[in-house]
């Protein structure tokens, strides 16, 4: 299975019926592949849509129905549309139950740094300084390294999103928590062993002595 | 209100004018008026916005034509041509986080000095500014942004000026058009009065200044 795809499997598990959730470019956006539609889980795009729904089918994409890296999107039955104050009302609010983003580092505290490279990539923060302090639940969706090294780092080296720790960090090697303010491996994923896990992280782990296999 | 032709629109803003731009990544951006400023080579402009869209694109059209001299925005990932001009020092750019944005664009439009919110406490974007405690959380303190004119696009505009908006067309717009010292608003239809019955009215006439002839 590829990296991202174990990723987006195992967070789908995460979503509930009738949450409200917020999904981020990239690894996160896969997620909703993964989510029975039966679930009827609200999806919310920041630039003013609750009810997001796939792409549209060629043809029927509409120029102002559209996610936030302005894509076509579809809207399911009830979705409803509203300005970018009420978009961030919602996420600053607490009304967003989930929020899934991308990562650049978490540091061993679960602190995420996901949003500028100083000198090289400034993108800008857009929505995610206000995702990750007001939803009610942040999971991390990334590549466990990158060009080999951790990006679960004792300390982040780039500039953070928040001081809020994130609650969740899923990578294709596992599952990693923050109880007590230290990062804590939960899960690993189908055939990868705890030293496997421990080798690719740069953060101290604390690892229980029997730690279970991500269902997948 | 008064109806206007875009170019007339368009003449109104002096070179070095602050504007309010409404659109998410070009969706629910005036268009037209982006082309006719950039005809009429508008200069040293600032821009307050969500993001500068693509280049070509809306907002994309006045940083690739280098109209600006400020930007201040969310986000310009999807511009290279933006972080171009700010790495080279032409092209000033304020981020601020969304949230942030849009409320201290509100709190202009709203007669508020500005706002207080939790996000950005601990990271680079509290440098310089006031914190403030309320029942034990730290907040904040985000100015106000009010700006010379408020480019607004509408789905729907009747003759009185009264606007309606469509689907993530809607985004910024409504709450620009509360903070321009101008607001001019284009709009995809110009219907009769009575056709936006009054609940649906998002922006009522009384605060647009001028609506574009289609």
């Amino acid at each position: 299975m590829e990296p991202q795809t174990i990723i987006a499997r195992r967070i789908a598990q995460e979503l509930r019926p009738g949450m409200l959730v917020n999904l981020g470019i990239g690894i996160p956006t896969l997620v909703a592949n993964y989510v029975p539609a039966e679930m009827n889980v609200f999806f919310q795009s920041e630039n003013g849509l609750i009810g997001t729904g796939p792409i549209p089918e060629e043809g029927m994409a509409h120029p102002t129905l559209t996610d936030a890296g302005g894509r076509p999107v579809s809207a399911l039955p009830g979705a409803c549309t509203f300005d970018s104050a009420m978009s961030f009302g919602l996420i600053r609010g607490g009304h967003v139950d989930l929020t899934v983003l991308g990562g650049l580092q978490v540091d061993g505290t679960g602190r995420l740094a996901n949003w500028m490279i100083p000198n090289k990539m400034v993108p800008g923060m857009g929505g995610a300084m206000d995702l990750v302090c007001g939803a009610k639940r942040v999971v991390v969706a990334m590549q466990h390294t990158a060009r080999g090294a951790s990006k679960i780092v004792k300390t982040c080296s780039l500039p953070i999103t928040s001081t809020r720790a994130v609650d969740l960090v899923v990578t294709e090697l596992g599952v990693i928590g923050f109880p007590d303010g230290r990062a804590t491996l939960l899960e690993v994923a189908p055939g990868v062993s705890t030293d496997q896990v421990i080798d690719a992280t740069e953060a101290p782990l604390v690892v229980a002595d029997h730690v279970p296999e991500m269902l997948l | 209100m008064r109806t206007i032709s875009l170019d007339q629109a368009v003449e109104m803003i002096p070179h070095g004018a602050s504007l309010l731009v409404g659109g998410f990544m070009g969706v629910g951006t005036p268009e037209r008026v982006m082309d006719e400023i950039v005809r009429q080579g508008k200069r040293d402009l600032t821009v307050i916005a969500n993001d500068t869209a693509t280049p070509g694109v809306g907002i994309g059209k006045l940083v690739q034509a280098k109209l600006l001299q400020k930007v201040i925005a969310s986000h310009i990932g999807l511009n290279p041509e933006t972080q171009k001009q700010m790495m080279s020092g032409h092209l000033e750019v304020e981020l601020v986080p969304q949230g942030t944005l849009i409320e201290r664009i509100r709190a202009g439009g709203y007669g508020l000095g500005g706002v207080l919110t939790p996000t950005g406490v601990g990271t680079v974007v509290e440098k310089d500014k006031q914190q403030i405690e309320v029942d034990g959380k730290c907040y904040l303190v985000e100015t106000a942004l009010r700006a010379d004119f408020a480019l607004v696009h509408a789905f729907l505009a009747d003759y009185m000026g009264n606007l309606s908006y469509a689907l993530t067309a809607r985004n910024f717009n409504p709450v620009i058009a509360m903070a321009g010292a101008t607001v001019i608003a284009n709009a995809e239809n110009i219907v009769p009065v009575g056709v936006i019955s009054p609940d649906h009215v998002v922006t009522p006439a009384p605060i647009v200044d001028y609506l574009i002839a289609n």
